[in-house]
């Protein structure tokens, strides 16, 4: 088993006929997903490489059955890519694109509120259950098939971090990404609660980094409703204070939101934390024997 | 990004938002001028993007337009530091010189993005003139906290709750909610991260003004407002970070010695604290992004070793989108071309990385390879310590 991305997922990429779009959609497609439809508004009726290509979303959900949006679209109109696919009730919406405007996000955010979608990301590498389905832009062979569910606020740090697995032997159920920016549509807490109900995942491996209260939101969950053993690893304990690392959520603000203030809300609710980033797959081994 | 004092209240006086009477100057003669046409006693205020100005003596009064040309002689061309600044502080390039005005009570008007709700919230505190952390900390309930739904928007009755929370008399209260709504309209028209009032003052003649104003512009939102992009002083970043942002790199520069050229902005910070764990200090945080050219990683290159306290670079990248031969290709042009005499550590992984390898071998230079991350930083910092003992 694994979590939201499977054999049944059924992918459209919005923003299939750009340049990253079509790279990434013949990757996923190569790797074993179903990718079954394509939109560009304006290049309806063709053909991307045997892929449909539809001007709406809800055309690709009506034609092409899809069930999963994985979005590409430009950061100017990618907020609007999101709410399409919300309003076509595609039930998964993976969003990539880096640089949304905030404001936007909190509209997205607003409607997403109540809706029968659920959004990972933006700002994110994407989701794969190896073997099964990815939907994202991660490098799929570094995966295996196994027991230990990733979440993360990072990209390459997650590969970084899958690499150390595998290599010890330590499979993934699923890994996620859940992004980098201030306003994400699955957090932490949502994965935490997916992960501890799924049958495939024995231990949880969560990446923050210093920005916002997540971790902080993680650790009380994991305190009350968490029963698997949990792993952590948090960015950023050599950042400087108001100096935004990277990501636009990754940032020391009025002096919340550091690495250590983390550490301590994890530590406090019994989770391992990993200090050396190096030694992230011993302290899973660790935790699973 | 940030902008000046200025510049913020050169926009909220275009909504309507009262401000005293001011000038910017870049002259001592000039500062004398503006003094006399606003009536002799004014206010000097250093224009930098950094608080605690006046703790770091960078805000003035004088008395009469002379006094005010010898405290501007002194500010402009100083070096001013403040707790935001470093100790290398900022020099004074500009000043606001502003009527003087005699204040009855402080208080404190802003909004935040509250990350958790998605929601902006509006802040009206009682007690204005120190910073708002340091009043939620002692005094939280002299905060009143208002959260905006964006499908309704600011409303009336969320104004008058703002309003009723700063305690004021009533001839000002209109103007406080005028004053709320126009910070709510900028806030959204200008998509802002950030739009802070402190303090808010009310006058000893009962006129409510901003006496200081703050406002932060989400930098994803700069492609839709030019104006807003026009105001970017690189007076106020390092010339490094600048020549960064230009190629698309994410560059900021620390205090230690080990160079780190990494991409993704996850694996750099890790990368940092990774060689802070093994006993060095990083010297920069670089994220050369997903999907860097050999070209960009030239250029990463040449911005990191034009950092003097640089004496090792440490080059950790897991390549995805980014294949591991097109980063050894972009590395070795880059150490030929700028002739570096640094020692280089390189860990790879991913993506075409045998083929990567065996370029970096064969290619006559004297790269250092790693194993894993841990190995590299290990490598790094000794690197570091005898290229340090040595020359650099």
């Amino acid at each position: 088993m694994s979590i939201l991305v499977d054999k049944n997922t059924r992918v459209v990429v919005q923003g299939i006929t750009g340049k990253e779009g079509s790279f990434h959609a013949l990757a996923c497609r190569e790797y074993g997903t179903r990718v079954v439809a394509g939109v560009t508004p304006g290049k309806g009726g063709v053909s991307h490489e045997g892929i449909p290509v539809f001007d709406t979303v809800r055309e690709a959900v009506e034609k092409e059955d899809a069930n999963t949006a994985l979005i590409f679209v430009p950061a100017a109109f990618a907020a609007d890519a999101i709410l399409e696919a919300i309003d076509a009730a595609v039930p998964l919406v993976v969003c990539i694109t880096e640089g949304i405007p905030i404001l936007d996000m909190v509209r997205v955010a607003r409607i997403l509120h109540g809706s029968e979608t659920r959004l990972v990301g933006p700002n994110c590498p994407g989701i794969i259950s190896p073997d099964q389905a990815k939907v994202g832009i991660m490098p799929g062979h570094i995966h295996k098939p196994g027991r230990v569910g990733v979440i993360s606020r990072s990209g390459t740090l997650t590969y970084e971090a899958v690499n150390q697995l595998t290599r010890l032997g330590l499979g993934q159920s699923t890994c996620i990404g859940i992004g980098g920016d201030p306003i994400i549509g699955t957090t932490f807490v949502d994965c935490l609660a997916l992960f501890e109900n799924d049958g495939a995942t024995e231990a949880i491996l969560m990446i923050g980094e210093i920005g916002g209260t997540a971790e902080e939101e993680a650790a009380a969950f994991v305190e009350r409703r968490v029963t698997k053993p949990v792993i952590a690893y948090i960015a950023g304990l050599a950042a400087p204070p108001e100096r935004r690392m990277g990501h636009a959520g990754a940032i020391i603000s009025g002096g919340r939101g550091t690495a250590t203030e983390k550490i301590s809300a994890l530590r406090r609710a019994d989770i391992a934390v990993v200090h050396n980033p190096a030694e992230i797959g011993a302290a899973v081994q660790e935790a699973l024997s | 990004m940030k902008i000046h004092e200025f510049q913020a209240k050169a926009i909220l006086t275009s909504y309507g938002v009262p401000v005293p009477k001011g000038e910017v100057v870049t002259t001592p003669l000039e500062a004398r001028d503006a003094s006399e046409r606003l009536g002799g006693a004014v206010v000097l205020k250093a224009q930098i993007h950094a608080g605690g100005r006046g703790k770091g003596g960078g805000i003035l009064s004088a008395s009469s337009p002379q006094e005010a040309e010898g405290l501007a002689e002194r500010l402009i061309g100083s070096r001013l530091v403040t707790h935001q600044t470093g100790p290398e502080g900022r020099v004074v390039k500009r000043i606001l010189v502003e009527e003087q005005v005699a204040v009855s009570r402080e208080l404190y008007a802003g909004i935040v993005l509250d990350r958790r709700a998605a929601r902006p919230v509006m802040m009206a505190g009682a007690i204005g003139g120190m910073e708002i952390e340091e009043v939620a900390a002692k005094d939280p309930e002299s905060i009143t906290r208002v959260a905006v739904d964006p499908a309704v928007q600011l409303q009336s009755f969320h104004i008058r709750r703002l309003v009723l929370g700063l305690a004021l008399p009533r001839p000002v209260q209109s103007t406080a909610a005028g004053l709320f709504a126009a910070l709510y309209r900028v806030f959204q028209e200008k998509d802002c991260s950030l739009v802070e009032i402190n303090p808010l003052v009310i006058t000893t003649d009962g006129r409510l003004l901003a006496l200081d104003a703050k406002l932060n512009v989400d930098d994803n939102a700069l492609f839709r407002h030019a104006d807003l992009k026009a105001l970017r002083d690189p007076d106020e970043e390092l010339p490094l970070e600048i020549e960064a942002s230009k190629f698309g790199l994410n560059y900021i520069k620390l205090d230690g010695t080990v160079g780190c050229m990494v991409n993704g902005a996850g694996l750099a910070m890790a990368t940092m604290d990774l060689v802070k764990f093994v006993g060095g200090e990083p010297a920069n945080f670089l994220d050369v992004g997903g999907g860097a050219s050999a070209e960009q990683i030239e250029h990463a290159f040449r911005i990191l070793i034009s950092d003097r306290s640089v004496c090792v670079v440490l080059i950790n990248i897991f390549g995805g989108i980014l294949r591991c031969e097109r980063l050894a290709e972009g590395v070795i042009r880059a150490v030929r071309s700028l002739g570096v005499t640094l020692p280089i550590v390189v860990r790879m992984e991913g993506t075409n990385v045998d083929q990567g390898t065996r370029m970096l071998a064969e290619s006559g230079l004297n790269f250092i390879t790693a194993e894993g991350m841990q190995d590299a930083a290990e490598k790094a910092v000794r690197a570091a310590r005898r290229n340090k003992a040595d020359s650099c």
